[in-house]
């Protein structure tokens, strides 16, 4: 499979990443080198296999379903480009 | 001797015996650190964390209650959260983050005495393997070849932290694993680096690229390093739900021990096509090295292996993309102002995040998007769990497998730009990483080049024991390498 520019516009805008019109060829080719590359794996024969999901045989571990940490608006705002009274600021987002 | 060519063992046993002290050693590693400016190893020094760290050290030693890194300085990688210190996975994006907790690896090492000289520069979100896609500039290799002044790359994603450990600007260094970012800077470097076994080290506060196959390990000067600063490293934490309950031994008892009657396995499919002479006889030696200790040599098939990095550079750009979601310019880091939220996202991530993360983001979004999720993502884990079960099936044969680390030595910055022959520095170490399983790489000779190469050693499960024990072996028949300081 290979993919197209109209292609690639639709990835990076699922992507959330901005990128030029300009850009979009020589991303279409970087991306397909590696889509290109990965193919290699319709050689494998796949039939009654199960996908990993975990390398190590384990029982997910569960705990009780109770608050054990937070409390710290603060500690947890200060790292953010824009805050206010704990709040995190966005761009207007509703008109 | 230079206090900073002191390995932990060394400098350990003479602060227990109170010969120097962990304030003297800290400070000859500040002024060390001071004078290699031109590596680039270090992003963000803490040199006065450093020293009131090494005060405590000291009241603890005068007291008779040193802990098992007590007063041992290291460098960290930048990838680890360490609280109120520069910790930005050496990204754009993180522009300014300092978090307000500490990761548990970190938190581990401190408990345990060890003293932080600052943070360690990195390819960025731990893509890459050569350091040159750091938002803080490449890592120059301490090594260069016979008779040039030719800068080269450290390898990566570990960069800084094999760098820092191999110029003695860190007494070791933490390090992180996804697909070979431990063992291949430390190939490059001739220090030793360990990936351990899936869920042995906690994932909690490391900053997540691909979270089924990262793992944190150390890289040290030499292999009983490797195995004092792993057991420091290594917990059982409920915050890290695939962190395994398992009790972590004394890795350094294994050190010494006899290798007679083990079985070592050499998997053919590593003898790839094309596969350099120089490694294909470094490979050969340190098989002879294992023999002459009484180890038996055995041919074994691992028939997937060439498909482990294709389904890696399927599973880990998916699983980046999702771990990369949430730098969003909203809760920290870097923010660019669009002309509504979309587009503050979209203005933030296109400036923050630099071009290889921007390629992964996007193959991984790709991968994982309608209509495509069981073409790519289902079928790469399927292949994922064949190439667990080729080694699965090794162990009935042997008890380790020895490969080469690396298919070359180091290369120079910009000398490989196409991304998949990048990526191909990862191939010995790769499957590794797919299968969950420890490996390492330790020192074996040096290239005609006068570069060191490394040998890999892959264990079963949670057998960080015997790679210890072997890799002894290996070191003590090739020596430990350092590189001739000619940067201060």
């Amino acid at each position: 499979m290979s993919v197209d520019e109209k292609t690639v516009r639709r990835v990076a805008r699922l992507a959330r990443i901005k990128v030029d019109d300009a850009e979009l060829p020589r991303l279409a080719g970087e991306l397909n080198v590696i889509l290109n590359f990965v193919e290699q794996l319709n050689e494998v024969n796949i039939d009654n296999v199960m996908p990993l999901t975990s390398v190590v045989e384990v029982d997910m571990r569960q705990r009780a379903d109770v608050v054990t940490d937070g409390g710290y608006a603060k500690a947890v705002t200060q790292s953010a480009a824009a805050s206010e009274d704990d709040f995190f600021m966005v761009p207007k987002v509703v008109e | 001797m230079s206090l900073t060519a002191l390995t932990i063992a060394q400098a350990r046993a003479m602060l227990q015996a109170r010969e120097i002290s962990a304030l003297e050693l800290t400070e000859a590693y500040i002024g060390a650190i001071e004078k290699a400016k031109l590596l680039n190893a270090y992003v963000a020094e803490t040199p006065d964390q450093a020293r009131a760290m090494a005060k405590v050290s000291d009241a603890k030693l005068a007291k008779g209650e040193g802990r098992a890194l007590e007063g041992i300085p290291l460098g960290i990688k930048d990838l680890f959260a360490t609280k109120g210190v520069h910790t930005q996975a050496c990204s754009h994006i993180l522009d300014g983050f300092k978090p307000g907790y500490e990761s548990t690896v970190t938190q581990n090492l401190w408990e345990a005495g060890a003293v932080m000289l600052g943070k360690l520069n990195m390819d960025e979100f731990a893509m890459g393997s050569s350091n040159e896609t750091s938002y803080y500039g490449g890592v120059t290799n301490p090594w260069r070849r016979h008779n040039s002044n030719k800068s080269l790359v450290p390898g990566g994603s570990s960069g800084g932290s094999a760098t820092a450990v191999a110029a003695h600007i860190c007494a070791a260094a933490t390090a992180t694993d996804t697909g070979g970012s431990i063992r291949q800077p430390a190939a490059f470097t001739g220090t030793v680096g360990i990936k351990p076994t899936y869920g042995r080290v906690s994932r909690w506060g490391t900053v997540a690229f691909a979270s089924s196959l990262d793992q944190a390990g150390p890289i040290t000067r030499d292999v009983r390093d490797a195995a004092i600063m792993l057991k420091a490293m290594a917990s059982v934490d409920l915050k890290d739900t695939t962190s395994i309950d398992l009790p972590i031994p004394d890795y350094e008892k294994a050190l010494g021990k006899s290798i007679k009657g083990l079985r070592v396995g050499i998997p053919k499919e590593y003898r790839a096509d094309g596969l350099a002479p120089e490694i294909n006889a470094l490979w050969e030696r340190g098989a002879q090295w294992l023999k002459e200790q009484g180890a038996e040599i055995v041919e074994i098939s691992l028939p997937h292996t060439k498909y482990a990095l294709p389904a890696y550079y399927i599973v880990a750009p998916a699983e980046a993309s999702s771990n990369l979601a949430r730098y969003d310019g909203v809760r920290y880091g870097l923010r660019v102002p669009g002309d509504d939220l979309i587009d503050t996202y979209e203005k933030t991530r296109a400036a923050g995040f630099g071009r290889e993360v921007q390629r992964r983001v996007m193959v991984g979004t790709y991968v994982l998007s309608a209509g495509y999720y069981d073409a790519y993502y289902v079928k790469a884990q399927k292949v994922r769990t064949l190439i667990k079960r080729d080694f699965d099936e090794a162990w009935s044969k042997v008890d380790v497998v020895l490969t080469p680390a690396t298919p070359s030595a180091a290369f120079a910055p910009g000398e490989i730009t196409d991304p998949v022959q990048m990526y191909l520095n990862d191939i010995f170490t790769v499957t590794v990483n797919m299968a969950g399983l420890p490996g390492i790489a330790v020192p074996a000779g040096l290239s005609a080049e006068g570069l060191p190469l490394g040998l890999q050693l892959i264990g079963k499960p949670f057998d960080e024991e015997t790679l210890f024990q072997m890799a002894a072996v290996i070191e003590q028949a090739a020596g430990t390498f350092t590189a001739k300081n000619w940067w201060a």
